[in-house]
């Protein structure tokens, strides 16, 4: 046989990775590639739609990779709400792998979209949802683990959607819905999935992914165990860079959450008020008990600080505290100013 | 199976539990250490081949002769009971016992001509001077990534040729022709072939050119693994390799 070429070498290599997942799903694709594995675009001919495919890699195709796939399709599965992916349906390719299907996500990543609006109440609005999302995880038991820019889609009609569970931790003694059942939780306390996802070609506004890439060390086994470390740095909580798994819990999300909040300063620039930083300084505190006992009372604060209300995160002087009353009540303090001038008008004039 | 070498014997795959190709070569059974030794040989004298004529620069005598020379050397000093998988991956380790010999070779003023007991081992050099001809490589490419360029190439034709061996002993000629012209001629053409072309050409509905290519694909696949698993040290190498080959962009 004569030497294959370099494009068909290419060639072959995407023919022996693709999925052939059966006559619903045509893999149209591969939109995204992470660690573990690949997403796909693909077509359910039975609903006549596109959808995104994720498929683990050939290298993870043992028991216990399929076994860590679908716990985290369940993991994801549990958590309906409009701000997660929903997930539509789990199966197995022929050749083993396991594979889910899940809403084919188009709008623009939170890191594009940034660079696109660097207008702070917009940012604010975004992140708010983004921590509804998150709540409502944390409220079922669920830690994201790898919350960043790359991981957050913004809709096209401004919905928020935070992507990739992959490495979602779920706490012993809850449950998510819907048969998200914590069954690593009995061997060793937590339960962890497959890694990140990176999107292809740089293309940051068409589905899924990072900048900074997930790290997940391809030498641990099916469960995470003290001194793994799985995440993203500059995202990842001193806790979770430490692989301190004990440690972990909603106040490492909020940490994540913190340093998304502070890329979103930075991308405003000017200068921010103090108490905005101090309210991202308390979410990012190293220590995790000196930091915002959870997602709620984080976008708690950050809706005062949008309503002009007092941050809990900062102790501000009397100048301050009267600086942000006469702000956050400007309207009327100028209707009351405005109606003494005319006032002082009348009274001089009439005086003339 | 067929393989570039022909190094006879019938073949014989490892038990599962074997620790490793490696191991294989030093193991007392001399029918292991046989197979281990064809399936050392199959996946790496093409990319130590081309390593020797593109790195090293050497004619295609000498790079012949070395080759030869490299792999006897490495069972006579034992050096692969040295390899150790905690420091480097398998590739990554021959390859510098290859530069290590080539060095040693050169300053001993010309080559040796080895044998001892193991005897010259007919490779088809003039596939891989052809493929040599087809394939551009910068004479400046970082060694390690021409090496694993070259065993990526290596193991694909490999499977490839499995395949179609394969095919054509179970009657399913038809499926290695699709597959041929549709995923190996195919991404050089231009315009590409398309299904409904080759079920034309062929006389048959595009349907069974679409299951023909999704059977041979299938095939394919499950015969790339089996060749990194068998020559692959341990299953995490086997698990690297996988991704190397199929799942890294690099390559």
């Amino acid at each position: 046989m004569s030497g294959l070429s370099d494009v068909t070498i290419r060639h072959l290599r995407e023919v022996a990775d693709w999925p052939s997942p059966g006559e619903r799903y045509e893999v149209i694709e591969p939109i995204a590639r992470g660690g573990m594995g690949k997403v796909y675009r693909a077509r359910d001919h039975e609903l006549e739609r596109d959808v995104a495919l994720k498929v683990l890699n050939l290298s993870r195709s043992g028991p216990d990779a399929a076994r860590r796939m679908v716990r985290e399709a369940r993991i994801h599965a549990g958590l309906e709400h409009p701000g997660i992916v929903p997930i539509h349906d789990v199966g197995r390719l022929a050749d083993g792998r396991v594979f889910y299907t899940m809403k084919l996500v188009r709008g623009t990543r939170l890191d594009a979209f940034t660079r696109e609006h660097t207008d702070l109440d917009t940012l604010l609005r975004v992140f708010e949802r983004i921590c509804d999302a998150v709540a409502f995880a944390h409220a079922h038991g669920v830690i994201h683990r790898d919350l960043k820019p790359g991981n957050v889609m913004v809709g096209a009609f401004g919905e928020v959607l935070v992507m990739d569970w992959g490495v979602a931790k779920t706490l012993g003694g809850r449950e998510a819905e819907g048969g998200a059942r914590n069954e690593a939780a009995a061997d060793d306390g937590e339960e962890e999935a497959t890694g990140g996802w990176r999107a292809r070609s740089g293309d940051s506004s068409r589905v899924i992914s990072t900048g900074p890439e997930t790290v997940s060390d391809p030498r641990v086994g099916p469960d995470t165990h003290p001194g793994t470390v799985l995440g993203t740095p500059g995202y990842m909580a001193p806790e979770q860079a430490a692989g301190n798994i004990e440690r972990i819990d909603e106040r490492t999300d909020v940490y994540a959450l913190g340093m998304i909040l502070r890329g979103f300063v930075t991308a405003v620039g000017g200068k921010p008020r103090r108490s905005l930083l101090a309210l991202i300084a308390r979410a990012t505190e190293a220590d995790p008990e000196r930091r915002y006992d959870g997602v709620v009372q984080l976008a708690d604060d950050v809706a005062s600080f949008q309503a002009g209300r007092r941050v809990v995160a900062y102790r501000e002087t009397a100048w301050e505290h009267a600086a942000r009353i006469g702000y956050r009540f400007r309207t009327p303090i100028l209707l009351i100013l405005a109606y003494g001038l005319i006032r002082l008008l009348i009274f001089v004039l009439a005086g003339t | 199976m067929t393989f570039d070498t022909s190094m006879g014997g019938a073949r014989k795959r490892f038990p599962e539990t074997r620790l490793s190709l490696v191991f294989g070569t030093g193991d007392p059974d001399p029918e292991v250490r046989q197979r281990a030794l064809e399936i050392l040989i199959a996946s790496y004298w093409k990319p130590v081949y081309k390593c020797l004529r593109i790195q090293w620069r050497a004619s295609n005598e000498d790079a012949k002769d070395l080759t030869q020379g490299f792999f006897v050397s490495l069972l006579e000093s034992q050096t692969l009971s040295r390899f150790d998988p905690a420091r480097a991956r398998f590739r990554t380790y021959l390859r510098t016992c290859l530069d290590r010999y080539v060095s040693n070779e050169r300053k001993a003023a010309g080559r040796l001509k080895r044998g001892g007991g193991f005897g010259h081992v007919p490779l088809d050099f003039e596939s891989a001077e052809g493929e040599l001809r087809h394939v551009e490589v910068a004479v400046d490419t970082d060694p390690d990534a021409l090496f694993h360029r070259e065993w990526v190439r290596s193991m694909i034709s490999r499977a490839v040729e499995e395949l179609r061996t394969v095919s054509e002993a179970s009657g399913r000629g038809i499926e290695y022709e699709l597959f041929h012209r549709y995923d190996i001629e195919g991404p050089e053409q231009d315009p590409r072939p398309t299904y409904a072309g080759l079920a034309t050409e062929l006389g048959i509905d595009v349907t069974r050119v679409t299951n023909a290519l999704h059977a041979a694909r299938g095939r394919f696949r499950a015969i790339l693994l089996e060749l990194l698993r068998e020559a692959s040290v341990s299953e995490a190498e086997f698990r690297a390799d996988v991704t190397a080959l199929l799942e890294d962009d690099r390559s």
